[in-house]
């Protein structure tokens, strides 16, 4: 599954970690979304859309 | 993710508190018959429930950990889980027969499963976790 997750962390000036603390979850789960080598599960899904403002689909996409 | 640490830590310090415990209580009861009490029975019987109801509260401290984990770490540590189930089954009951069929020049102690099932977790969960970085 693709995500635009890194590209808008960065528009916001966010580290990693600041998203991780956010979100709930460890660093190296933000890394390995970003990376697209993990598929966050759904409540992690909407707290990054909701995060960022923005639907699911307009963040990640399946390919 | 200050508290996270601190509370993961806390966690893990439990885990390894009653580890120790369970490892300690399981060499008195293996060890104290022969060396302590000379085979007292009550005393035997006693360090046995002891040792049993310590492995069962470590067991749960590890639960308490497996809760405090995220999404990916749970992946990681299910998979790792689900391997080391798997090929102790396998490998466990293989060697079982290789001692009954008198392949093998030792008796197959549980011992060596153990260890088997310590190792195999150990690899599989550093393997996993470097896929995902």
């Amino acid at each position: 599954m693709k995500n635009r997750i890194r590209e808008l962390r960065v528009e916001r000036n966010m580290t990693q970690e600041d998203l991780a603390e956010i979100i709930g979850v460890s660093r190296q789960t933000i890394n390995a979304i970003e990376k697209e080598k993990f598929d966050p599960s759904l409540p992690t899904a909407f707290k990054m859309a909701r995060l960022f403002e923005k639907t699911i689909e307009e963040i990640f996409s399946f390919d | 993710m200050e508290l996270m640490k601190i509370e993961r830590n806390k966690r893990v310090r439990k885990l390894a508190l009653w580890t120790w415990n369970w490892m300690a209580t399981m060499a008195i009861a293996t060890f104290g018959p022969k060396f302590i009490w000379d085979d007292h029975e009550f005393l035997s019987i006693f360090s046995l429930l002891v040792n049993f109801t310590t492995g069962i509260i470590m067991i749960l401290a590890n639960r308490n950990l497996f809760n405090h984990f995220d999404e990916l770490e749970r992946k990681v540590h299910l998979e790792a889980m689900a391997l080391t189930l798997g090929l102790s089954v396998v490998v466990g009951l293989s060697f079982s027969l290789l001692d009954q069929q008198n392949y093998i020049p030792f008796e197959a102690e549980i011992s060596y499963l153990v260890m088997f099932m310590g190792i195999t977790y150990l690899i599989a969960s550093v393997v996993n976790s470097n896929r995902f970085k």
